[in-house]
């Protein structure tokens, strides 16, 4: 088991299952010659040909509808959105359409589809291309919305969101592209939809994160407990469904929990998380629950501007380090 | 416009065949007048676009629709369903809301569909199924079926993006598709003219070199030779093109809109003496098909389907409260997925609802 990125594992998910069976497509900006914007695609039009990785214009709404289209007729089609921002163009067909078919229809029809897209910020795109979208989705009855942490779970749960029959929204990070982890050789490997991984177990702190933010919530608990601080990190890994029930065995045990997420905090994760965890933890929590997220503004360009509305790891352990304090820890 | 005369030949000279579309055309018009009276007896809610004046211009190019081929169409869809032969009950249940409904109750008068017929749905976003039918007509091509899509439409949805995005795809893919607009010249209370640069839609594809041609959409067989031409052309060349069916609808947008702001009761009238079924009912006179005394026979039987629908549709039970998450998702393991969810959760989401919800 060889370190790989996940980009590499996403690469090699796409490639087993393409090969695998031959319902499974691709379609998107730039997937083809050129590889992917950030090369996720890189060799598959080689191996497969421009029918099973088809190159579309910058038509959003065109070809997120003509994926639909294609997964009601059966096929398993698997979308690219070059990155979150420009799903917005799209987002009647992912809201209205994808999500509402096999209701709306009395469930004659279903859509088989998987919308691949990174979020993410850090890089100076300033901002309309620095977004974290996913919680806007994850509201919505009829969609799954996951967004794995690390290669292993990247490689995992797409194979299973590409073999569900529902529409899966797959958030990607563009910061996560080169984070390296191993990923198992075993093709028949994958991870379920709708259970939250306890990425680092601990006693005195749960903070609950997805996607890049499990990354950096994991140095949040490496530091502390260099001060003899047990956090306890849950990757919740997908967000519709939630694992509530990982993250409230979590915070039974610790007391305390704060949730992080590098999207706007305000209707966020962390919203539906501490409406969900007082409710089952109301005679357990010793402090109210903590939320870190990006700061309220559009992003912006200039670096200690952006460094200052991201949701670094300073701020992560700054807020872990404030409601401990608040406990007497 | 193509010439009645020569369009005439091949259905005219199957009487059974040139019997069917009248009755086809005569029971979505009663189907409609009937829903109109059910919705001032409350009987159906929601929004309800009737598309009595439009049956010519809708089941004419359904007509032409082979096996395998797939059916989209808006929200208009009452003849839609009707004319791919989905039982009158079951329509009319599902305007009533009730189990029996072709979507089970979910969708309604908007959102009829018959999957096994091949119609896959009536769509309530004004130009939004468009690229979902480009899709379809791609998975064809993609499985190398022989198959077309007929994608209906009003002329409303062409000033939308969604619209334009399709056409340039299908259009660059080579998809066996046809656009068809059923052009009834207004979208809500405005008219063709003023909401596209180019009233002539049928001309929309130049800049995506999509052929598009002009019809009668109140001459049923002149829609229907025009649609069998195009749907073939996309079956054996696998490209699009665009069918403008000249229609009018004699209604309002929907049964909340009387239709009179807008428009003059003379230009009314006017389509009126154009009606479809009158013209096609003289037609076969003319040809010797069907005699005054058939064509009522005809009137007769489909008033009595249609008062039969009614009745099963009234009778039918409307779905039962346990099956509210029912369907929402398909996959086998969605139970499973959303196990874990349910904790400290008020809405259900693993298909159980609350004890203070119910």
């Amino acid at each position: 088991m060889a370190d790989v990125t996940y980009r590499e594992a996403l690469r090699r998910a796409l490639d087993e299952e393409l090969d695998r069976d031959r319902d499974v497509f691709l379609m998107g900006e730039e997937i083809g010659k050129f590889e992917g914007s950030y090369k996720v695609t890189a060799g598959l039009w080689q191996k497969y040909g421009a029918e099973r990785v088809r190159e579309t214009p910058i038509s959003e709404e065109g070809f997120v509808g003509a994926g639909i289209g294609a997964a009601m007729m059966g096929l398993r089609p698997v979308v690219e959105i070059m990155t979150i921002n420009f799903i917005l163009v799209a987002m009647d067909q992912v809201v209205n359409h994808a999500a509402k078919i096999r209701y709306m229809f009395g469930g004659t029809v279903g859509v088989p589809l998987v919308i691949r897209t990174p979020g993410g910020a850090g890089a100076q795109l300033t901002a309309q291309h620095s977004q974290s979208l996913e919680a806007w989705f994850a509201g919505c009855p009829g969609l799954k919305v996951v967004a794995p942490s690390n290669p292993a779970d990247a490689y995992g749960m797409l194979k299973t969101a590409i073999r569900d029959d529902d529409p899966v929204l797959f958030c990607e990070n563009l910061v996560l592209y080169n984070v390296t982890g191993t990923v198992p050789e075993n093709g028949d490997f994958t991870v379920p939809i709708g259970v939250a991984a306890v990425a680092k177990e601990g006693d005195d702190l749960t903070i609950v994160a997805h996607s890049y933010t499990v990354q950096r919530a994991l140095r949040v608990a490496d530091r502390l407990g260099q001060d003899g601080i047990s956090v306890e990190v849950i990757d919740l890994r997908s967000l519709r469904p939630l694992d509530v029930d990982t993250v409230v065995e979590s915070v039974r045990k610790t007391n305390r929990v704060l949730v992080a997420e590098e999207g706007w905090s305000t209707f966020g994760v962390g919203a539906e998380l501490a409406a969900r965890i007082q409710k089952a933890c109301f005679d357990d929590l010793d402090a109210p629950v903590e939320r870190v997220g990006a700061a309220e503004v559009p992003m912006p360009y200039s670096k200690p501007l952006e460094l200052a509305a991201l949701p670094l790891e300073s701020k992560i352990e700054a807020a872990a380090r404030s409601l401990l304090r608040e406990c007497g820890l | 416009m193509a010439e009645p005369a020569a369009t005439q030949t091949a259905v005219l000279g199957d009487r059974e065949h040139a019997l069917r579309l009248f009755r086809q055309m005569a029971l979505v018009r009663r189907f409609e007048e009937r829903t109109e009276e059910q919705y001032t007896r409350a009987r159906i809610g929601g929004y309800c676009h009737l598309a009595i004046g439009e049956e010519a211009a809708s089941i004419g190019a359904i007509d032409a629709l082979e096996e395998g081929d797939a059916l989209f169409a808006s929200y208009r869809d009452h003849a839609t369903a009707l004319a791919v032969g989905s039982p009158a009950a079951a329509v009319m249940a599902e305007l009533f809301g009730k189990d029996t409904g072709v979507a089970h109750g979910r969708g309604g008068s908007m959102h009829l569909l018959d999957v096994e017929r091949r119609f896959f749905g009536g769509w309530g976003i004004v130009g939004a199924h468009l690229p979902i039918a480009t899709g379809a007509a791609l998975a064809f091509t993609y499985r190398d079926e022989p198959h077309a899509v007929l994608c209906q439409f009003g002329d409303g949805a062409m000033a939308t993006g969604a619209y334009h995005e399709a056409l340039n795809l299908a259009s660059l893919w080579n998809l066996p598709i046809v656009f068809q607009a059923i052009n009834n010249q207004y979208g809500m209370g405005t008219r063709v003219d003023q909401s596209n640069a180019e009233p002539e839609l049928a001309k929309h594809g130049a800049a995506y070199r999509v052929a598009g041609e002009r019809v009668d959409g109140n001459d049923v067989l002149a829609v229907r030779e025009a649609a069998a031409r195009l749907l073939g052309q996309a079956r054996e060349e696998r490209r699009p093109s665009i069918l403008e069916a000249i229609t009018y609808r004699y209604r309002g947008h929907s049964v909340a809109d009387a239709g009179k702001v807008y428009r003059t009761p003379e230009e009314v009238q006017s389509w009126r003496e154009r009606d479809p079924i009158t013209r096609y009912g003289l037609l076969l006179g003319d040809r010797g098909i069907a005699t005054g005394a058939d064509l009522e026979a005809i009137w007769d039987e489909v008033a009595a389907e249609v008062k039969a629908a009614i009745s099963e549709a009234l009778a039918a039970s409307f779905p039962s409260r346990d099956g509210l998450y029912e369907h929402l998702y398909g996959d086998p393991a969605w139970r499973e997925q959303f196990g874990r969810m349910a904790t400290g959760a008020p809405f259900g989401e693993r298909g159980e609802e609350p004890e203070w919800q119910t």
